[in-house]
């Protein structure tokens, strides 16, 4: 079994890998394109730690194999914030909310929020943890974590004409 | 831990995926959204020696054949879940499918593998035995259409060949008005299901009296459990709580569920008479005030 080269864009950037077939897309991403903001939590995609935007949907990258994604555009957390800012509004509010303690489940969380929000502009608290539910967070108890989302969709709403 | 090295290989039409699970026999498996399959491979619980990766098989959408509703094997359960058509001809399918993992495995994981791979706890193939639908399938011998009844054989067994794949599953339409609910027990949102119930109603122009009833469990047992005798008592009966709750009692009579790590057998025989009845409950509720119900 022999590697073959992939090409992907990740974050707008591209880059060609070489990769076995039994190599899933998480562990191309953390080895080879050296993205570790994506986390192998379960490997089973359950948690959510590994959650990239292929395409502009979120996956488990962890059950992906990386050859079938030849040509995909990869959006990982380092990717929701632009060149010009530091910071996504999202990952602002995180922060102003103490929505993370040891960071792990921050990526996959961000951006799962980040893509409902984009899906579903005005959402209930209780929509906010139904679309959360498939990202397990050990440390803040969830609360401050929706408290954030829904700062930022109040953020959305009002910059939205 | 991660899979053991296998030979990949992709097709670009359902044909051509036969010939090539055809000539490679056994060792061979199909990959579509990979959701329940990867894990496997993962825990290295399967150790296909070759993939055959169908997502690009066919780009068909749901379409509508009279009188049955048609679901393309390839379409993603996050698009089931939100096919106007769906939602329009036959809810109860978008219900389900919102109860299966989470949203990045309703993004990937798609119809014709949630059959193929016949989880005695998913939730379409307990809903494809409600619904009475059928499996289309194509082989090297052929196509053929399998009854959803004779579709699912034990746990993880279908009735499908080496080398067959599933390449559609079709529904009937039921009548305008009709009632319908699915009801799934786990322990937390996304976990696989304890117990979960199909019911579907019909009932007479003044609401009062039932028609018709159908009913499956998941779960209970090695495959979809049709229950719809159990509820026949329904039928022509005044529907009231005692009509629901008598059927509710002897499905839990009936089903011997397996004991496991998360439900002894008792506790699951007892809640799958509590799904049945809930199902049932919501099911006469919507076919009592049709507009407005179109979910939860």
């Amino acid at each position: 079994m022999s590697k073959v080269p992939i090409r992907l864009t990740v974050n707008e950037r591209e880059v060609e890998v070489w990769v076995g077939p039994n190599q899933t897309l998480l562990e191309v991403l953390r080895e080879d394109v050296g993205a570790t903001e994506v986390k192998y939590g379960c490997g089973e995609g359950i948690c959510g730690t590994c959650a990239v935007l292929l395409d502009g949907e979120s996956v488990n990258s962890c059950l992906m194999y990386a050859v079938q994604v030849d040509g995909a555009a990869i959006t990982t957390l380092k990717g929701l914030a632009g060149d010009d800012m530091p910071l996504h509004p999202l990952q602002e509010r995180f922060l102003e909310h103490g929505a993370s303690q040891c960071g792990f489940c921050t990526p996959g969380m961000v951006l799962t929020a980040f893509e409902f929000v984009r899906d579903h502009p005005d959402p209930s608290r209780d929509d906010i943890r139904a679309a959360l539910a498939g990202n397990l967070c050990r440390c803040t108890g969830y609360t401050k974590i929706v408290d954030a989302v829904e700062a930022y969709t109040r953020d959305q709403q009002a910059s939205t004409p | 831990m991660y899979a053991s090295p296998f030979e990949y290989a992709t097709a670009s039409s359902w044909e051509e995926a036969v010939r090539i699970l055809a000539e490679a026999g056994d060792d061979a498996t199909v990959i579509a959204g990979g959701q329940s399959l990867v894990p496997m491979m993962t825990l290295r619980l399967a150790t296909p020696g070759m993939l055959v990766d169908v997502n690009r098989a066919s780009s068909e959408s749901i379409w509508l054949d009279d009188g049955r509703l048609v679901i393309p094997a390839l379409t993603r359960h996050a698009d089931l879940q939100r096919s106007p058509l769906v939602l329009r001809l036959s809810p109860i399918l978008s219900e389900a499918a919102g109860f299966i993992g989470n949203v990045r495995v309703r993004h990937r994981g798609t119809v014709g593998g949630s059959l193929a791979h016949a989880d005695p706890a998913a939730e379409l193939p307990t809903v494809a035995v409600a619904l009475r639908g059928s499996v289309d399938v194509r082989g090297p011998a052929g196509e053929r259409t399998i009854p959803a009844a004779d579709f699912f054989v034990s746990h993880f067994t279908t009735a499908l060949e080496q080398a067959e794949v599933v390449t559609s599953v079709s529904v009937p339409v039921l009548p305008e008005g009709h009632g319908w609910a699915f009801v799934e027990l786990a322990r937390r949102v996304g976990d696989f299901a304890l117990v979960e119930a199909a019911a579907l109603v019909d009932l007479d122009e003044d609401g009062r009296r039932c028609s018709g009833v159908r009913l499956a469990l998941g779960g209970v047992g090695e495959r979809p459990f049709d229950a719809s005798h159990l509820a026949a008592t329904m039928i022509g009966a005044d529907l009231n709580e005692d009509t629901v709750v008598d059927a509710a009692r002897a499905v839990s009579e009936e089903v011997e569920p397996p004991s496991g790590v998360h439900g002894s057998g008792e506790y699951r025989r007892k809640m799958a008479g509590v799904v049945t009845k809930r199902a049932l409950l919501a099911a006469i509720r919507r076919a009592r005030r049709p507009e407005g119900e179109a979910s939860g």
